[in-house]
């Protein structure tokens, strides 16, 4: 199973290049633009004190899926949660437990949150990100 | 594509579908047709009457490097067309709204600053924000207000653009400005302090397998070729030592081309001060770079503070060597004022240039100057940028408004170095240079890189000089309509654009590409010269003809024929 990480944080230049693979990422339906995607790349108050990324770090009892009404969301594994899109009614409560904040609104009510695919890592071209086997 | 035109003076909007406009692609081609529209020509720049319009295009969101909006408006510095692109994440941000373009009319009877958040518009109360002195604290402050946090923009104006200084810029994510030619003023003028874009619109390539190829191709390109490394590298400060043994840095004024630049070079601000690099929305090379400046407090030990300062060629040309400062903490202490101020860096130096001179030789006195200036004095430099931005007196009021205008009140024309009223940028490279700041309708060096065909250092005759640089800036109108980074021009060849915009189900060929790089030129000259730009006012500062350069010294008969030229086949066409 894999799963995607942080492999240095510091060397974040904010270029949300991972934002756009991920909403990429659909092989049949990708997406132009970031409103899909599942990691989020902040500044830190402004970009004079940096930038990070924020997405899912896979914890083991996942509150978003245990407040998730309709098990549109399950725990995975050995961490995380796997998303059945079609299930989602879109009520959000999963975006108010997650204390990371890395669960995110898309246009059309859904959600999206990070399966850890990995998609995104090739694409990152300054190392933040790496994808392990667990 | 979808249009959202805002009017500050009623607080109305409405959000028009023109796909009328797709023959313009975006940016720069819309921007001109919607200015078109929108702008009373004869206007004051500083009245209700203007208008503001950003516009980004087919690829922004699609491709890397597409990360720049064009902004269009009345220009209080040069009075006609004015036109600013930046990156950031302004282009993202108003493109995941759902716009390709954003118009904004009239004037808040009240300072506010607006969010637009996808079809919503907020017109919010700023009255509080007023006198804050700093763009990066105004930015802070509105950032903690709105949410959208990674997904958004703000864009603001420092103190400079409320205090109506002609050439206060707009700054977007802290280090990134629609620069030049004063929209920070225009901001002010409509007591808009800021605006807020955010989004999450997402749109579907045509053809999805082509459109995910193209896009990986175009990112393995920008990593693993040649043709970004100048930027990947030192950044655009690479350029200081070369120019500077060329003797095409501008020094003191240009009175000098030679000073010692060791110590704020590009190598030297890497090695020294060089503390984090990043990058806009969708660039893989991360050029803004950032140096850490770390002060001690002045009167107690063991406390320091470190600054962030962004730091670019043209900012160390500007505020350094045409200014005559040579060490990196003089300059960094220079360009953090002109930042916190939001003021376009080219011209506070070039204005503190003009004026430095004009003292040296009596023109004007510490009556005028309230300070002695003196080429390498940075701690006075920075009392007069203060200066520039409260205005105490007429003497700096005239200079808030650019080196032309107060060399037209205190005498010295010949040495302000300005090229259709706008400051110069740092290229005293040679012919192509100058005449393509006075032909280029920015007049920026960006409009057609003059200074790249002077270092190729093959003589051209005038005709075929301005050809290359009128060529060159047709193909920058489809590149900043498109928009990408002209950083990434060379990535971008004419194969590839028409490569990339297939799978967005735009067909065009080699041929209607050219021409419409052409057709846009023209509409933009045409315009220009409603709003009143006259290519025979174009002044050349003496100053051009009295300093060596790498072509030596420059004859005004080559300019004439350039410019004769110039005038027969292209001016005149519209």
């Amino acid at each position: 199973m894999k799963l995607l990480r942080i492999a240095d944080i510091e060397k974040c230049v904010g270029c949300s290049i991972c934002m756009y693979a991920c909403s990429r990422k659909n092989t049949r339906d990708p997406r132009i633009g970031y409103g899909r995607s599942a990691i989020l790349a902040v500044s830190l108050s402004g970009f004079e004190r940096g930038s990070a990324v924020i997405f899912c770090h896979a914890c083991k009892e996942p509150p978003c899926a245990q407040v998730c009404p309709t098990n549109a969301l399950k725990p995975r594994k050995k961490g995380g949660v796997i998303y059945s899109e079609k299930h989602c009614i879109g009520c959000k409560n999963c975006i108010e437990a997650c204390r990371i904040n890395a669960i995110f609104e898309r246009e059309d009510g859904k959600i999206s949150v990070c399966i850890h695919c990995g998609y995104c890592a090739d694409f990152c071209p300054h190392g933040v990100l790496e994808v392990v086997e667990i | 594509m979808n249009v959202l035109t805002i009017n500050l003076t009623d607080y109305t909007y409405e959000i028009e579908r023109r796909d009328d406009l797709a023959e313009w692609l975006g940016g720069t081609g819309i921007a001109v047709q919607l200015m078109k529209e929108n702008v009373k020509k004869d206007c004051d720049p500083l009245s209700p009457e203007n208008v503001i319009v950003f516009a980004v295009g087919p690829f922004t969101l699609a491709y890397p490097y597409a990360s720049k909006t064009v902004a269009m408006f009345k220009s209080p510095l040069t009075e006609n067309l004015g036109e600013s692109h930046a990156g950031g994440r302004s282009a993202a941000a108003i493109a995941s709204a759902g716009y390709r373009a954003i118009v904004i009319k009239g004037k808040s009877e009240k300072p506010i600053y607006l969010v637009i958040d996808n079809e919503k518009v907020e017109f919010k109360d700023a009255r509080s924000l007023v006198g804050i002195r700093s763009s990066i604290i105004l930015g802070r402050i509105i950032a903690e207000n709105e949410g959208g946090r990674g997904r958004r923009s703000i864009m603001r104006i420092g103190f400079g653009g409320q205090r109506l200084v002609r050439f206060a810029c707009v700054t977007t994510e802290t280090y990134r400005h629609f620069g030049r030619l004063g929209l920070g003023a225009v901001f002010g003028s409509k007591n808009l302090l800021g605006l807020v874009v955010k989004g999450i619109k997402t749109f579907k390539p045509v053809d999805p397998m082509s459109y995910r190829k193209t896009y990986e191709e175009i990112l393995r390109m920008a990593i693993e070729s040649d043709a970004m490394k100048k930027y990947y590298l030192l950044g655009t400060p690479v350029n200081v030592l070369p120019l500077s043994e060329l003797k095409a840095l501008p020094v003191k004024n240009l009175t000098e081309t030679e000073l010692d630049v060791e110590d704020i070079s590009g190598e030297s601000l890497a090695e020294h001060s060089l503390g984090r690099r990043i990058a806009c929305s969708h660039c893989p090379t991360a050029c803004i770079h950032i140096a850490a400046l770390r002060e001690e407090y002045e009167r107690e030990r063991y406390f320091y503070k470190t600054l962030m300062i962004s730091y670019d060629y043209e900012l160390i040309y500007a505020l350094g060597s045409m200014i005559g400062v040579n060490k990196r903490e003089d300059l960094l202490k220079l360009i953090h004022k002109v930042e916190t101020y939001g003021l376009d860096a080219i011209s506070t130096g070039v204005c503190l240039a003009w004026a430095t001179e004009a003292y040296k030789r009596g023109l004007i006195t510490e009556n005028e100057t309230l300070i002695p200036l003196e080429f390498g004095n940075a701690e006075n430099y920075l009392k007069a940028i203060d200066h520039i931005v409260y205005q105490p007196n007429d003497f700096y009021k005239s200079l808030a408004q650019g080196a032309e205008k107060a060399s037209e009140i205190y005498g010295g024309k010949e040495f302000a170095m300005c090229f259709g009223k706008n400051e110069m940028p740092g290229y005293n490279t040679g012919y192509a240079s100058y005449i393509g700041l006075i032909i280029g309708l920015r007049h920026s060096h960006l409009d057609n890189a003059g200074y790249s065909i002077d270092q190729k250092f093959k003589r051209l005759e005038p005709e075929e000089l301005v050809d290359a640089l009128v060529k060159e800036e047709w193909w920058r109108q489809v590149l900043s309509s498109l928009v990408v980074c002209f950083f990434a021009r060379g990535i971008y060849t004419k194969d590839l654009v028409l490569k990339a915009l297939k799978p967005l189900g735009i067909e065009m060929s080699e041929e209607d590409l050219e021409e419409l790089g052409r057709k846009i030129y023209f509409e933009k000259l045409k315009l220009k010269k409603m709003m009143g730009f006259d290519i025979n006012k174009v002044r050349i500062p003496e100053r051009v003809f009295e300093v060596e350069t790498p072509h030596g010294k420059l004859s005004k008969d080559y300019f004439e024929r350039a410019l004769n030229y110039y005038k027969e086949n292209y001016y005149k066409k519209v």
